[in-house]
């Protein structure tokens, strides 16, 4: 009941705070929007080459809404000379892709749509490729808007439920409650259920933007994406409101983000970890966006099912913990119960 | 005369300034009690410390039947903090009701006591404004309110009066004097007001760390030699 009293309270709070609400409804999509326009401009219909035995092919790529162009005798260098996006060799035997590359989110699109048109008619799934430019481990949009998702929830949850509670510490009700007969889980507690629901709220808007509106390619269960971004919104609720007891002001709140958030960012998979120093590889473990876009990307990109992210699941769940216990110990500042 | 709060060579230091110094005090039930003092000399902390916000470095201190820290003790005391701690985003009436459920009052009773309380410190027309727009005064009063919803035994005001205009200050006095009357609450408000000492019926006064003297407001100035209650305070802190 008294959980329920800070409850109600967060709610009352935030509806009449509609700025607070816009950040953290709105503001994620619009930056993911934005991100999306920007990795994914050169949308144009890609140009494939075919030589060898084709005219089966040529129509389903067609109808695939490829620019299709059949011709005797090819060359990388006329590629590159063309700009023309892939070359597919069609021998007796096997096909032989080659990709220009140029824009890694387009070669990773056309490569994954052979892949699955090929997949039904010949034997294995997926074909491999050639690169004129880069290499297959070019990293693309695709591959880490999952952890843009996962990111956005992170990082907005943790700062309005670390400035909220921050306020609470600054104007002096937090020590008005410790003269009531509220207790320090009960504070805590009723942090995470009231703000839990805002970021539960926020979770569901952006996965389902992200999904149904951007189209960010999702093979997995769209139901472990939510349940994997409640888990970062808990993370982000229970790490914001520990780190808010070390600011004195919203100023000093804002000084985290270069200091908690950023770093984290590199640790997400935009830049390839197996390509880290050990030490470097090491210190991405302990941090917990490394594990939410592990197991985002998992669901999102390769199609993971439960048992497969589990792993991650779980340690988000333990750094979750850790920090609901710290944060009720940091109250002891206050008083012993 | 039976103790509401009995404090018993407590200190309190914060980082290496000392603040209260083996301070002893006895508090009796059903009476208005003054603790008096000038700014800075701990009246605030060792508010804290009766009511166990603030852990003391020594001492024994007991509230009604509790040893101190002990949570059954706060829903027996109204507080109500020198600097007004409210949610100004919030509206009056919204912040008694988040205080009224942090008690467990029931929902009918709830409504009663935001009611009650507001009436006693005339707030009732601006309730369901939100608080970014009361005065200072408004804000005060509030806070006071929010001290009585629960309808306490023990009322622990700091600094109750300041920033509130002279005629309602009158009103808030009577007020008081007739919750002590009527209903035998206990009742400790802090002052650096030497003129509101004179409407309590114990006052302590709290120097350097120590209650440098007790007793009701007449006998100090007798025991001083003194026409007017701030000159008790001078010479009993030995200036002139
Ligand atoms: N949290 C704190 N940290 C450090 N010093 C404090 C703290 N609270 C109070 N003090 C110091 O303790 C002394 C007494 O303060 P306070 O109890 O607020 O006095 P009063 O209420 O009588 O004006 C002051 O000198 C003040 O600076
Ligand atoms: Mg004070």
């Amino acid at each position: 009941m008294r959980i329920n009293a800070l409850i109600i309270r967060i709610i009352r709070q935030m509806r009449r705070d509609k700025r607070t609400l816009a950040l953290l409804f709105l503001a994620p999509l619009l930056v993911l929007t934005l991100m999306y326009l920007i990795f994914d401009s050169s949308e144009a219909e890609p140009t494939i080459t075919i030589t060898g035995d084709s005219t089966q092919l040529t129509e389903q790529l067609e109808q695939a809404e490829f620019d299709v162009t059949s011709v005797e005798q090819f060359s990388t260098e006329e590629m590159k000379e063309k700009n023309e996006h892939a070359w597919l060799n069609v021998d007796k035997q096997k096909m032989e892709l080659t990709l220009l590359n140029d824009d890694p989110t387009q070669a990773k699109k056309i490569q994954m749509q052979l892949g699955n048109m090929l997949a039904t008619e010949k034997n294995g799934p997926g074909i491999s490729a050639n690169y004129v430019y880069g290499d297959k481990d070019t990293k693309i949009f695709d591959t880490f808007s999952p952890m843009l998702i996962g990111f956005f929830v992170f990082f907005f949850v943790f700062l309005i439920a670390g400035i909220s509670l921050l306020k609470e510490r600054t104007s002096g009700t937090l020590e008005r409650l410790m003269a009531t007969p509220i207790k320090r889980y009960e504070i805590i507690a009723g942090y995470l259920v009231g703000f839990g629901i805002f970021a539960f709220i926020q979770t569901i808007i952006i996965v389902f933007y992200s999904i149904y509106v951007l189209d960010i390619v999702h093979i997995g269960s769209i139901w472990l994406v939510i349940l994997t971004n409640i888990l970062i919104a808990l993370v982000a609720l229970s790490l914001g409101t520990l780190l808010s007891s070390f600011a004195a002001s919203e100023f000093q709140m804002m000084q985290f983000i270069p200091l908690v958030i950023v770093p984290q960012i590199f640790f997400t998979g935009i830049f390839p970890m197996e390509g880290m120093a050990g030490w470097l590889q090491s210190l991405g473990k302990v941090m917990p966006l490394f594990y939410a876009s592990d197991a985002l990307k998992g669901v999102m990109y390769k199609g993971f099912t439960f048992q497969e992210i589990a792993f991650d699941l779980l340690i988000l769940l333990l750094f979750a913990a850790l920090f609901i216990v710290l944060n009720i110990v940091a109250l002891r500042k206050y008083r012993s119960f | 005369m039976t103790m509401a709060i009995t404090v018993h060579n407590a200190t309190k230091s914060f980082y290496n300034k000392l603040v209260l110094n083996k301070l002893s005090l006895e508090i009796p039930k059903g009476e208005i009690f003054g603790l008096l003092g000038p700014s800075g000399c701990g009246k605030t902390t060792l508010i804290k410390l009766i009511i166990g916000m603030l852990k003391r470095d020594e001492g024994d201190i007991t509230v009604l039947t509790y040893n101190i820290p002990d949570q059954r003790l706060l829903p027996n005391i109204g507080y109500m903090a020198q600097s007004d701690a409210l949610y100004t985003d919030l509206t009056g009436e919204q912040n008694l009701d988040f205080f009224a459920r942090l008690y467990k009052l029931p929902k009918k009773e709830r409504k009663a006591r935001i009611q009650y309380v507001a009436g006693v410190v005339e707030l009732e027309d601006v309730l369901q404004k939100r608080i970014a727009e009361y005065s200072g005064g408004m804000m005060r009063r509030l806070s006071l309110a929010i001290a009585l919803i629960h309808d306490p035994e023990v009322l622990i005001l700091d600094e109750p009066t300041v920033g509130i205009d002279p005629v309602l200050k009158r009103s808030i006095w009577r007020e008081l004097e007739r919750l002590k009357r009527e209903d035998g609450k206990t009742i400790v408000i802090t002052t650096h007001v030497m003129d509101e000492a004179e409407r309590c019926e114990q006052t302590a006064l709290l120097r350097n760390g120590h209650i440098i003297a007790t007793g009701s407001p007449d006998k100090l100035k007798e025991k001083y030699e003194a026409t007017r209650f701030e000159e008790v305070f001078l010479r009993a802190g030995g200036e002139n």
